[in-house]
Formats: C-alpha cells, sequence, structure tokens
C-alpha cells in the first residue's frame, strides 16, 4: 500500500520572541492562534487546553461546552521541546490506540529571536481504509477458525 | 475497530466483499473481476460503484477499460488537511507570539 513510505510534515518558522514567550504561546491557550478551521467537534471551538505534564491531555472544548480529545503529551519540557501525541483517525475521529506524533523544538537563535521546529510524524500508522478492512476481515476469519475448532473440540467430547 | 465504518460497511454484502478481496490480490479490470465470480459485469458494476464511494478501490484508465486497485487516498487525504492545519497555525502562532501587548 505504500503506507510506510508517507512523509512526515516538516515546517520550521522564526519568530521575534524570546524563547519562554513562544513556548507559552505555543502551549496555553492555543486557541489564540489554532486555525478555527481545524476542528473535530461539532460545536465551534472554544478552547484548547494542553495540560502541562507528560501524560496530561490535549483537547478541544466546543462553545456547547463538549470536550473532543485529540491526544496527549508525549515529552514535556519547557522551554525547550515538547511532543504531543496527536491520536485522529481518517474518520475524524478520536482513537486512543492511534498514533501520530508532533513533535516542537524551540531554538533561542539570539536577538530575541526563536526558531520553533515541527514535525508530525508517523503517518503509516494511520494505515488505510483498504489495508484497514482486509485486516478486520482476516481477523474475523481467523476467529472463525478458532470458533470451528472449538466447535470440533467441544462436539467431539460431547459425544 | 472503529476507523472505517462506512468502508466496514460497503463490504458487508458478500459479493460486494469478494469483488473488494479480488482487488486486493491484484489490480484488475471489470472484465476480469466477472470472470472470476457468478454474477453479471454490470452488477460488478454496482458493487465496484460503492466500493469507490466509500474510497475502498479507485479506477484508472488502461487503454479502453478502467483497473480497479486499492484506494491509498485516505492517508495522503488526512496529511493534507495536516500540513495546511501546521502551515496556518504556525504562521498565526508567530504572529500572536510577536505582539507586544499581552
Amino acid at each position: 500500500m505504500g503506507a510506510s513510505s508517507v512523509p512526515p510534515i516538516a515546517k520550521s518558522i522564526t519568530v521575534r520572541a524570546p524563547i519562554e514567550r513562544a513556548f507559552k504561546v505555543f502551549t496555553v491557550d492555543p486557541i489564540t492562534w489554532w486555525p478555527p478551521a481545524y476542528t473535530i467537534g461539532t460545536s465551534p471551538m472554544k478552547a484548547i487546553v494542553i495540560e502541562p505534564r507528560i501524560g496530561g491531555r490535549w483537547y478541544e472544548i466546543g462553545e456547547d461546552g463538549s470536550e473532543c480529545q485529540w491526544g496527549d503529551v508525549l515529552v514535556w519540557n519547557p522551554p525547550h521541546s515538547l511532543a504531543l501525541a496527536w491520536r485522529i483517525n481518517l474518520d475524524w475521529k478520536f482513537d486512543p490506540s492511534l498514533l501520530t506524533e508532533v513533535a516542537v523544538k524551540f531554538t533561542d537563535i539570539g536577538g530575541g529571536r526563536t526558531e520553533v521546529h515541527l514535525t508530525h510524524s508517523k503517518f503509516e500508522n494511520l494505515g488505510d481504509r483498504a489495508a484497514e478492512a482486509l485486516r478486520i476481515f482476516d481477523g474475523w476469519s481467523s476467529n472463525l477458525e478458532r470458533y470451528a475448532t472449538f466447535i470440533e473440540q467441544t462436539s467431539e467430547r460431547g459425544t | 475497530m472503529a476507523n472505517a465504518p462506512g468502508a466496514i460497511a460497503a463490504l458487508a454484502d458478500p459479493t460486494r466483499r469478494s469483488v473488494f478481496e479480488l482487488i486486493a490480490k491484484a489490480p484488475r479490470s471489470v472484465a476480469e473481476i466477472t470472470r472470476a465470480l457468478p454474477v453479471t459485469q454490470s452488477a460488478v458494476s454496482q458493487h465496484l460503484k460503492v466500493l469507490k464511494g466509500a474510497q475502498l478501490v479507485s479506477s484508472e484508465a488502461s487503454g479502453t477499460r478502467n483497473i480497479y486497485r486499492l484506494d491509498p487516498r485516505g492517508i495522503e487525504k488526512m496529511r493534507k488537511w495536516l500540513d495546511g492545519m501546521w502551515d496556518q497555525g504556525l504562521a498565526s502562532f508567530a504572529k500572536h507570539a510577536e505582539r507586544k501587548d499581552d
């Protein structure tokens, strides 16, 4: 399927702000800069939360108060780096077993400026609708085989 | 696996699933699929339409016939969406970080 060859997204941007501020703006109230169209909730976004610790949740809160989880914090190393798990599948739904990884590095480049480098990788973990459908049916087939074996064994015992 | 409900529904029909499994083994034309199954070509065409709608297969013209293969678009679509998200997001983030008033 060529899924393993899906290249990561890599972006860099230089901001005229000290590293501490860059990290803070990125992680505290990201709703201030998040493009509003990029939501998976049904109601417009009111807030985005990144809980500031490893294992912390990353989620959006809709205007109706509903929460939609996006992922969680994998690395928390302020103000130098963080990594977030983005666990949204091909149907734009949260799937805790899916891992795609957003890694962000902040580098002080002097003069009160910070370079921010972001990579979003592991897209191969998204699998592929077709590949996944096949996998599910393979799973069903082996379940059926196990079931058949079980039936045969128990009926042998029964007779 | 709640990953592909549309795709799973599309495969609920046993004949359609056979069509899909044939294509999964190797890309083929409608005629080749029809030859391998005890159904009419128009039935196969109907099944292919549903499979295409669920983005499980895609077709490509090869001479006068269409060749059907598994559809790899799902990931690429998501990747493009995320690429746009980070482009817009980082630009807006920089603007916000550079503001002096907060």
